[in-house]
């Protein structure tokens, strides 16, 4: 029983500290990344006694975004705009975070782990409805939106918030109808199951990946995730040139850090959820529990946790690339109208889901006899 | 194990606190949401009920009332928008056209 | 469910209740509410019945009591300033609620007891049986049921509507212009021709 808890426990650390790195890393990647694509240099100013110099390596920037920033963030002055709601005007980050936060404890990050005796599910908490809970905290992450608009006592804040959170909820329902076929295709909400029922061939060479089941929902998702994340192309409630900063005008400092973790750890999160439901998870082609096989018919026995440790990083590798392919697209379009997003969300994306879903359905009561 | 009668007693405890909220709140709103209270509570007898006789069919009753809460809740903020839109209250003393 | 989890959350969800009721920003109530319907929620759960407890969350919480905060934006709600008038009907209103709990309690105490199946079916709460019972003993309440939410966003869009003033449909009339020239049309009129 004790054991149970600790290993929960581990696991649960683990994949905190693996989060809130990676949205610290995204942070980096965001920047030096916009850099690259605008053909432009990027912050390389700030160092520690010149180290880097004395190296003769050019400044990366990491000690810029990664030290300095937050540091500057987290001692800025904290204010709340007067006549604004305290109690709310300080809970709205947090109920922003939160949820997206929580989420991650749904990711299968690998297969299971013997040591010694116990067989561990790579997984930090086994629930058999995870889609529905990943669906329910998506759901939960519009309060902090709203209430950071209507908290700041500032009518173009509240307008950000409004249309931030109508566009949350609209964009959850395409969300929703893309994770629900991807549930009737493999017939389980559990997402360590999805990710079990990836591994195998076809045709004796093609990995049975989810996006050549669901391409349709792949599409749908990727859309839908972003434009649910509010990153460009769907960031009109943050746009500069039309609401200041729209929701979190009136938050500086640690509030606004932590509004802008949101945005990176819900980059995080859209990239796990494509991972998992279309390209397989922890799966590595041709990797099964006890080694390689290839499909020239050749076996390459490993120890288990060789295999694990595999499959941990194929799963990490897959998700910074998921999340680097957002970041591109941010810096490569532009921004989408707020009519056009709305009728992209309504006209477009949910009639697409619902097709898609019936076409699932039948395709599967079909086949599946 | 807490036995069903607690669950029975906080679901009846919840709905007496909804109908205080709906007869002592004027903000038709805030009355609004002592309603919906007062559908969960009953929601939460229901489920307990339903785990005491071991049937799936009080789950199944909570999912169509949470149903049919949306569609209320849905229609009657559509009514109070209406109606704040005419009379430019929501406080209920002042919605008394139909008073002698 | 041990004792002490359900004491906890069962405060939790007494805190929350009086949290609506006795809040005079309606925003703070609609949030008390979210916190009570979480922890019904998390109590649904707790009681076996996952996929309805999710399900809470999704619809409840995740979507019923946003429209009630973007209801409470769009119509600028303010704080209640009434907070000590109509003290008679408080007062009454509290007794008569009190009477009501008491008359429960004495139901709940007085019914005889049923022994509690202890042995439930394996698939007790999953998503699998919600479906099986919903789609073979309660199809038509199913049905009717997608039914009612059609009518209900049909009258909710026919409620809330603003009608937009009407298109002029009057073509000015150019014999009553009151401009100093005459509008040319010999230039319209070559540009028919063309």
């Amino acid at each position: 029983m004790t054991a149970e808890l600790v290993i929960g426990a581990i696991k649960a650390l683990v994949i905190v500290m693996l989060v809130l790195g990676l949205t610290t890393l995204m942070l980096w990647f965001e920047r030096k990344g916009a850099a690259l694509i605008q053909d432009r240099i990027g912050a390389n100013r700030a160092d520690i006694f010149g180290i880097g110099k004395r190296f003769g390596l050019p400044n990366f920037g990491i000690i810029n975004t990664v030290l300095a920033d937050p540091i500057k963030m987290f001692t800025k002055e904290d204010f709340v705009p007067d006549g604004a709601d305290r109690f709310l005007h300080a809970l709205a980050p947090f109920l922003a975070l939160f949820p997206v936060l929580i989420t991650f404890a749904v990711a299968p990050m690998g297969d299971i782990l013997q040591v010694g005796s116990h067989t561990i599910d790579l997984q930090p908490a086994n629930l058999n409805v995870g889609a529905l809970y990943v669906l329910a905290t998506i759901g939960i992450g519009v309060y902090g939106i709203a209430l950071g608009g209507w908290a700041s006592n500032n009518r173009w804040a509240m307008l950000g918030g409004i249309r931030a959170s109508a566009q949350m909820i609209s964009y959850e329902i395409a969300m929703s109808l893309a994770i629900i076929a991807v549930v009737v295709c493999y017939g389980t909400l559990d997402l360590q199951e999805m990710c079990r029922s990836q591994g195998g061939v076809w045709f004796g060479f093609l990995p049975r990946w989810g996006i050549l089941l669901q391409p349709v929902s792949f599409v749908i998702l990727l859309i839908a995730g972003m434009a649910e994340s509010k990153r460009v192309p769907f960031d009109l409630p943050e746009g500069e040139s039309e609401l200041v900063a729209g929701y979190f005008t009136e938050y500086s400092g640690g509030k606004q850090a932590v509004f802008m973790m949101t945005d990176f750890a819900e980059v995080l999160l859209v990239s796990v959820l494509i991972v998992t439901f279309f390209f397989g998870g922890w799966q590595v082609p041709w990797l099964a529990r006890d080694g390689f096989h290839f499909p020239g018919g050749t076996h390459l026995g490993l120890p288990n946790l060789v295999v694990a440790l595999f499959e941990f990083v194929a799963f990490w590798v897959k998700v910074v690339i998921f999340c680097l392919f957002q970041i591109l697209i941010r810096w490569t379009l532009p921004r989408f109208r707020y009519d056009q997003l709305m009728r992209l969300g309504w006209k477009g994306l949910v009639p697409l889901g619902l097709i898609n879903l019936v076409v699932t359905a039948f395709v599967v009561v079909v086949a599946g006899g | 194990m807490t036995p069903i009668s607690y669950y029975m007693a906080l679901s009846a405890i919840l709905f007496a606190i909804g109908v205080t909220g709906v007869l002592v709140r004027r903000n038709v709103i805030v009355m609004f949401l002592s309603i919906e209270l007062m559908l969960n509570a009953v929601n939460l007898a229901l489920v307990a009920l339903g785990r005491r006789i071991g049937s799936m069919d009080g789950q199944v009753i909570v999912f169509f009332v949470m149903t049919v809460a949306a569609a209320e809740a849905a229609v009657g903020l559509a009514i109070i928008l209406s109606m704040f839109r005419n009379r430019d209250t929501v406080n209920a003393d002042e919605l008394n056209l139909l008073h002698w | 469910m041990p004792i002490g989890i359900f004491a906890f959350l069962a405060a939790l969800a007494l805190i929350g209740a009086f949290g609506v009721i006795l809040q005079s920003n309606p925003v703070h109530c609609v949030l008390a509410l979210a916190l009570v319907l979480m922890d019904l929620g998390v109590i649904f759960m707790g009681l076996g019945a996952v996929t309805v407890g999710f399900l809470q969350i999704v619809v409840y919480v995740g979507a019923i009591m946003v429209l009630f905060l973007f209801i409470i934006f769009l119509l600028n709600i303010q704080a209640d300033p009434g907070a000590g008038l109509h003290l008679g009907l408080k007062l009454f209103g509290s007794i008569a609620a009190a009477a009501m709990a008491a008359e429960f309690a004495v139901i709940v105490v007085r019914t005889p007891k049923i022994s509690q199946i202890r042995t439930l079916p394996v698939d007790f709460g999953t998503v699998a049986a919600l479906a099986r019972s919903l789609f073979t003993d309660y199809l038509v309440a199913f049905e009717v049921t997608s039914v009612l939410l059609l009518a209900a966003i049909v009258g909710a869009i026919a409620l809330a509507r603003r009608f937009a003033p009407p298109l002029m449909l009057v073509v000015p009339d150019p014999s009553r212009s009151t401009l100093a020239t005459p509008p040319p049309d010999a230039p319209n009129a070559e540009r028919k021709s063309a």
